[in-house]
């Protein structure tokens, strides 16, 4: 190009030593901005309770400068549900992003994916069949562990049910769709020919809920969660020009077939992940992406936005569930509540074009 | 690489063919569509590929591009075989557009382009000036510049299909494969679009194109390489190749053949049943 006129450069970048990316101003702030938002309503979240704690005073002691009694109701009552919120949310959010990108659209989330279905028929299964094997199962690895693998296996069956030469993103929504009816249908099965005590145990952890969490559940959460992260984070530079479709990402030297693999792979098991700490917390994986994509104006899940605003969207449905309402309901109902019009407003938005 | 080698000829050996077939049988899923086929890319050429539909042509341009993996024979990319090439490297030697192809709603013209630098960067060097210069380059080339923010789903057919030749420039690449890109766009707009192809070609590239249209395809290549069920009918120069008895063997189709009264090449006119008056 002749330099008759100058102007701003098309694609502006910046550097940092080694390392350089497209700088993109309103994306970051964005993030950054949400990272705060996120942190706040965290730490108000654990001052909220029978014994209220400050926003100072919840900050001052997660940063280790409480005072002793503070200690205690934030760190040993507190932190582990906030904390499996956030988890749970932020993996949620990815996998919802991811999900969605492959399928390259705004439908494919876990939910619809039937591995939070999987999940559940298999944690229902477990807690309603009094038998010696489920006993034994529930207490060698545990309902979370075990609601895991049923994730994980759903996760699977939809992906080589639909595969067929490829992987075509509508053909994995309906496939995603029978499969998780026939997981429900299961559910439901099992439910009604439950002994009424073990329905009750079943349908609290249906809902979807942080009540009772300790620091050992949320462990499993945060080595997954993080491990799963750093793969995704590894992974996200091949996966960007898969937005394109898979020729074009070919073209452009992705192995496709392998990236997506790896992407779904981690996808699966961070829901599966989320949905064994907390239950299949209806429809943050779907929303997260979608409310990342307008604030970020970003035409493609953003990764780490999609996380944040997830693990917003868990504790501030969890702060709205405890402290807002006048009756105390497991955060899945609120998430519910909010996710469900969000899915109206997605269908008829995607009817009118 | 400089950001002045917008294109990298250091591997262009004169008279040599970059690219080419050798006995590649290629199928789906059990299904045999091309059958020990030979056929080479003549460097610095507009190539061609025309045929009936099902003949295997989009199959053949896939394969040459590595997106099929042929059962038996070998495409070769510069003497290797494509392959044993890692898939970053055959992106850095060849471009291609596949038919049709769609982008993120929202996604602006400049990002659209920026994407095909990514065969160039690394988990950590994302972007880097020459990035920026290819890119700006690449906008000009394909006249896209002014368009730069706008998001790629606004424009129309014909300005959308340049933004995407000019993400498949940014790749830097002087061998470029394009899958019928005409596709869905009127007469105007393809003779746009094909001006531009010829442009590129003008600037040193070799394009490998597959088309439907064969009077287009006759005015803006160099050779045609002519495919029927599997196997190639002809190949060559179009004033060599396309013939009234070659269209009636390849395609079915009755048609005259005679001089272009506004370029150097045949033109074909085709005879349907009604409205034709022949002396």
């Amino acid at each position: 190009m002749n330099g008759t006129d100058v102007k701003r450069p098309v694609a502006p970048g910046v550097r940092f030593g080694q390392v350089s990316f497209l700088w993109r101003p309103w994306l970051v702030s964005v993030t950054l901005l949400l990272a705060a938002v996120t942190f706040l309503v965290f730490c108000l979240s654990i001052g909220v309770g029978d014994f209220p704690i400050g926003l100072s005073r919840v900050i001052a002691t997660i940063f280790g400068r409480g005072e002793q009694v503070d200690e205690f109701v934030i760190m040993d009552l507190r932190m582990p549900r906030a904390l499996a919120g956030l988890l749970v949310g932020i993996a949620l959010g990815v996998s919802g992003a991811i999900t969605q990108s492959v399928a390259r659209n705004p439908l494919a989330s876990p939910d619809i994916l039937g591995i939070t279905g999987g999940a559940s028929a298999v944690a229902v299964f477990l807690v309603t069949v009094s038998g010696g094997t489920a006993a034994a199962v529930v207490s060698t690895v545990g309902l979370s562990a075990a609601a895991l693998a049923g994730g994980l296996g759903t996760g699977l069956l939809v992906y080589f049910l639909a595969w067929r030469r490829g992987i075509d993103g509508f053909r994995l929504i309906l496939i995603g769709i029978s499969v998780t009816a026939a997981m429900e249908a299961i559910t439901t099965w099992l439910l009604t020919t439950a002994d009424i005590r073990d329905v009750a145990r079943a349908q609290a952890w249906l809902v979807g809920s942080l009540d009772n969490r300790s620091w050992d559940e949320v462990r499993v959460v945060f080595w997954c969660s993080l491990v799963l992260v750093a793969v995704v984070a590894g992974v996200a530079f091949q996966f960007k020009p898969m937005h394109l479709g898979d020729e074009v990402a070919a073209g452009l030297g992705v192995r496709f077939s392998w990236v997506r693999a790896v992407m779904l792979l981690c996808a699966v098991l961070l829901a599966a992940a989320a949905v064994s700490a907390a239950g299949p917390v209806p429809f943050v994986a779907l929303v997260a992406p979608q409310v990342a994509m307008r604030l970020a104006r970003f035409p493609t899940p953003p990764l780490v936005a999609s996380g944040l605003v997830g693990g917003l969207l868990l504790i501030g449905a969890d702060l709205t569930a405890r402290a807002v309402l006048p009756v105390s309901l497991p955060v899945g109902v609120v998430t519910a509540a909010i996710g469900g019009p969000f899915l109206v407003y997605l269908l008829v938005r995607a009817n009118l074009r | 690489m400089g950001a002045q080698h917008f294109i990298e000829t250091d591997a262009v050996a004169e008279g040599l063919p970059r690219l080419a077939a050798r006995g590649v049988t290629v199928g789906y899923g059990g299904r045999t569509v091309i059958d020990g086929l030979d056929v080479s890319v003549p460097p610095g050429l507009i190539t061609t590929i025309i045929g009936p539909n099902g003949c295997g042509k989009s199959t053949l341009l896939r394969t040459l591009t590595r997106l099929l993996k042929p059962t038996a024979g070998a495409v070769v990319l510069d003497g290797e075989d494509i392959v044993k090439l890692r898939t970053r490297d055959v992106a850095k030697k060849l471009g291609l557009l596949p038919q049709a192809p769609v982008a993120p709603e929202g996604l602006t013209v400049a990002d659209l382009v920026a994407r095909g630098r990514h065969p160039h960067q690394s988990w950590l060097r994302q972007w880097s000036s020459d990035d920026a210069s290819v890119v700006e380059r690449a906008l000009a080339m394909t006249g896209v510049s002014e368009l730069a923010d706008r998001p790629v789903d606004s424009l129309s057919g014909g300005q959308r299909q340049r933004v995407w030749i000019s993400m498949t420039l940014a790749q830097g690449t002087d061998l470029l494969l394009l899958d019928e890109p005409t596709t869905y766009l009127d007469l105007a707009h393809a003779i746009d679009v094909l001006d531009l192809v010829d442009d590129l070609h003008e600037s040193g590239r070799t394009v490998v194109m597959v088309l439907h249209d064969l009077n287009l395809a006759t005015r803006y290549s160099d050779h045609l390489v002519v495919m029927r069920e599997g196997s190639i009918l002809a190949q060559g120069h179009p004033r060599d190749v396309i013939t009234t008895a070659l269209l009636l063997e390849a395609f079915g189709l009755r048609a005259m053949v005679i001089d272009d009264p506004v370029g150097d090449r045949p033109l074909i006119v085709p005879i349907g049943r009604t409205h034709v008056q022949l002396n």
